[in-house]
């Protein structure tokens, strides 16, 4: 038997709010939409920013990119808040899980010492990529335009804090908790002169001005090259002969970076087909640091892969320009 | 290689060693480009640090725990905002006067929030420690979190009720809005270290109790489960928030003895510029909630006097005195609510949300609540104002006020030292007149007039022609240059505004729920006398 609960039913005066109305029609919103709509100031501004006197609060000019609508750049993944802090959540889970797993079997305290040193050599530096790609993203999210850049650049910043300690997950499961990997890890990244290029390129974005040059260069261009690099290329090289246990770690990263590039891709994409000069300022951009990227990688890569390297970065390569291929930028 | 049960066993960290191990340790040294071409904006401001490794994390809260916590609280808070939606839970709050206040939360706050996510991913970017950085990305996500369940929260209202539609417009046009968006605006564009201080310890740690109680308990006494929730919801992200406060406090006045004074004259200017700011929330506790909290008077003897006062003798030790012009606020306690309320009254053709004049049992509960101010200044005017109603001659004012230069209020306050007298105050800076409603605000002017100058006052701008929509012709001879504002500010004349009584909110709002849309009045439809 079904019944039928009868409600209080009220026709409401409006769907939704006006400036929504006005870019979809007079229909209910989504909750993603309620945020990442023109919730940001854009005119009247009160003050001068005593950081750059000559600016606004919110400056359109700090990149050389020209949106008609800046909120053509939104995130395919929809996220608001709620929705990324949960999906967050469940897939910290599933982690935990392989995280736990790992631990108990000892996966990677078992491997041979130089495979583990060579774990820690390929992977414990990336803490410091992550966290300097972290300062990257927030220097989108401080200065670019619009709520819905803003907002998914804070995610991808927390994000990025998230991998780091990930990675640095990955090198106390390597020393047993000792903490010497992380150690390690730090002094290649600083001393080392096989990593000294990709710490140089890092430092570089560090005073790199124009906010979505960062988001192709870090975000395109660089992960673009290290992450299939590391957690495909590396991965399957240790997978190769030692078995599976580091891949159970690394997919995640994987993983993330397959989603994230969903709101970079659409992002790059959508800002390149607004017109030819900032199409011809991305390429440029995506080119020098696509170049500057495989440079970096090139003394890891011989390293790590010794006369496997210039195949794999080969094959690295090649996925990134079939996929810049994608967003419109012909190289 | 190793044989199963060669290794010794894991050693099991605390929560502290994990965040330390986990965290500690990113940042490093650069050496390819030059520091202070890396972190351009902590020097400008004369602040010293020293060691920034002397930064104690308070949270030493990994990526994967926020996620999970955060993500838990999210969860349940959307299943009882949609249980509100699917149960038309805008009908259960006390009256159409409450949503009132929701308009003023919507259209002047979440524009806050934002404008505060905005300043803390600067803070994240330009501070040079990690520990400090990773505060200020927390800090920034969860602005973000509080601007986005705040519009979701309040959005199923906006479906029912006038004047919520356009909050994004309004906040950036309409006058009495440029009063938070100035205050956010002002502290976002200093440097990171007045930022920090101004949100959050003067703002979050000295003053957000009295921003956050009035608000979310008014929803819980007036029966809104949706904006309730979000404030429960909130209430762990601002703990956190405000021990931020207290810590940035400590590691600047520890660093440097010449941080004091630096410290000392931003504590004084943000404890006036936020007092200002909360004159919105006194008035909106005094006379918008239909069911009361406490008394504002009540509210800043409690969470000022008694809580800052414990705070300031605490912070002694460091040089640092309570701030400046506290004992103006305590002067003004009795008295701002009502002056402010009679403001909104006198203009309300030219505000967002309808108002109306206490009822009688209103009018005591104020005599009981300010013995010493209300019955002699307040009620004769209230009850005149009534008599002018009844005649069918309300009191209106139809001229724009004098705005302060810095707060932005209408110059409406009174002398410390005299209830019955208008403070003006006015300095000269470049050749041109500058206008204050206190000492205060004159101070904070006087301290950088260069700023200041720049502030987009919105009576001045409708005098100069500038508040009017696309396509006015000021030329036309029917042209209405008020009507053109209003429009200009997205507030639509003859149905924003007004009286209560006559407003479109409070005709459905009869119609929708059979019950009076202002409980104290008596129905003013036939819809009440109904019983289907």
């Amino acid at each position: 038997m079904s019944v039928d609960i009868r409600t209080n039913s009220v026709k409401p005066i409006r769907n939704t709010f006006a400036h929504l109305a006005r870019r979809f029609g007079d229909k209910p919103a989504s909750r993603y939409q309620e945020i990442a709509y023109d919730v940001q100031s854009e005119v009247n501004f009160h003050y001068k920013p005593l950081w750059d006197p000559d600016g606004e609060i919110y400056d359109k000019r700090r990149t050389a990119i020209t949106m008609a609508d800046w909120y053509a750049l939104k995130d395919p993944r929809q996220f608001y808040y709620g929705s990324y802090t949960t999906t967050r959540a469940k897939q910290q889970d599933a982690l935990d899980r392989q995280l736990d797993f790992a631990e108990k079997r000892d996966l990677l305290r078992q491997l041979p010492e130089e495979v583990r040193a060579q774990i820690v050599f390929a992977l414990l530096p990336l803490r410091h990529y992550e966290w300097g790609a972290n300062m990257n993203n927030c220097f989108i999210s401080a200065y670019g335009y619009g709520t819905a850049i803003t907002q998914a650049a804070i995610m991808a910043t927390t994000d990025r804090l998230g991998m780091a300690q990930h990675i640095s997950r990955i090198g106390l499961l390597v020393d047993g908790n000792s903490g010497e990997s992380l150690t390690r890890g730090r002094a290649l990244w600083i001393d080392d002169p096989a990593w000294q290029g990709l710490r140089r390129r890092i430092e570089r974005l560090f005073v790199t001005r124009d906010w979505f040059e960062v988001m192709v260069a870090q975000n395109l261009a660089l992960d673009g090259l290290v992450y299939p690099f590391f957690f495909q290329q590396f991965d399957k090289h240790i997978a190769a002969s030692h078995g599976t246990g580091l891949s159970t770690l690394t997919d995640y990263l994987l993983r993330w970076h397959e989603e994230t590039a969903k709101w970079v891709d659409a992002t790059v994409k959508t800002a390149a087909a607004e017109n030819e000069q900032n199409r011809a300022a991305i390429v440029g951009w995506f080119l020098a640091w696509r170049e500057a990227g495989i440079d970096a990688l090139k003394p890891i890569a011989e390293r790590v892969l010794g006369d496997a390297a210039e195949a794999a970065l080969g094959a690295v390569a090649a996925q990134l320009d079939a996929r810049a291929a994608k967003l419109g930028l012909k190289v | 290689m190793a044989a199963d049960g060669d290794l010794k066993p894991i050693k099991k960290l605390s929560l502290k060693e994990n965040y330390a191990l986990l965290t500690r340790g990113l940042g490093w040294e650069p050496t390819y480009e030059k520091k202070e071409e890396i972190f351009r904006t902590i020097d400008f401001e004369g602040i010293k640090i020293h060691d920034w490794e002397k930064w104690e994390d308070p949270f030493r809260l990994t990526m994967d725990a926020y996620w999970k916590y955060q993500g838990e609280k999210e969860r349940k808070l959307y299943a009882i905002i949609d249980a509100f939606q699917q149960n038309n839970g805008q009908f259960n709050v006390t009256d159409a006067r409450y949503v009132q206040a929701l308009k003023l939360f919507l259209n002047g706050i979440v524009g806050l929030e934002y404008a505060s996510h905005r300043g803390f991913n600067i803070l994240g970017r330009e501070f040079p420690g990690v520990g400090p950085r990773i505060a200020a990305q927390m800090q920034a996500i969860d602005e973000l979190r509080h601007a986005t369940t705040q519009i979701h929260a309040i959005s199923h209202y906006n479906r029912f009720f006038e004047g919520m539609a356009d909050f994004p417009h309004q906040f950036d046009r309409v006058w009495y809005l440029s009063i938070p968006k100035s205050f956010f605006e002002d502290a976002v564009s200093s440097g990171p270290f007045e930022f920090i201080v101004a949100i959050s310890f003067a703002f979050e740690y000295v003053l957000t109790n009295l921003a956050f109680m009035p608000w979310m308990s008014g929803a819980a006494f007036n029966g809104d489960m949706s904006t309730v929730s979000f404030g429960f919801s909130a209430q762990s992200d601002e703990a956190r928030h405000m021990t931020l406060g207290i810590e940035v406090i400590k590691f600047l006045l520890e660093q440097d003895p010449d941080n004091v004074p630096l410290v000392q004259k931003w504590i004084d200017k943000w404890f006036w510029r936020g007092y200002r700011l909360l004159a919105l929330l006194a008035t909106m506790m005094d006379y918008m909630l239909p069911k009361r909290v406490m008394s504002w008077s009540e509210a800043w003897t409690i969470y000022y006097e008694e809580n800052g006062g414990a705070l300031f003798a605490d912070l002694a030790r460091y040089g640092i005195r309570p701030p400046k012009y506290a004992d103006v606020t305590i002067k003004e306690k009795q008295r701002v609510s009502h002056e402010m309320w009679s403001i909104f009254y006198s203009v309300r053709n030219a505000v967002g949300f309808p108002v109306w004049l206490p009822s009688a049992e209103e009018m005591d509960w104020f005599s009981e609540k300010y013995p010493d101010t209300f019955d002699r200044y307040y009620r004769p005017r209230f009850e005149h104002w009534r008599e002018l109603e009844e005649k069918g001659t309300p009191f209106t004012n139809m001229t724009l006020p004098q705005l302060c230069q810095v707060c932005q209020w209408p110059c409406i306050y009174t002398e410390p030292d005299d209830p019955t007298e208008f403070v003006h105050r006015e300095t000269e800076y470049q050749g041109e007149t500058f206008h204050f409603c206190s000492d205060g605000c004159k101070d904070i002017f006087c301290n950088e007039p260069e700023k200041y100058v720049h502030a987009w006052l919105p009576v001045h701008q409708i005098y100069q022609g500038n508040c009017f929509p696309e396509g006015a012709d000021p030329t036309a001879p029917d042209f209405n240059p008020l009507v053109a504002a209003l429009q200009y500010m997205g507030i639509k004349p003859g149905v924003d505004g007004g009286l209560m009584s006559q407003h479109v909110d409070a005709s459905r709002w009869e119609q929708w729920t059979s019950r009076p849309a202002n409980l104290h009045e008596g129905a003013i439809t036939q819809a009440v006398r109904k019983t289907t």
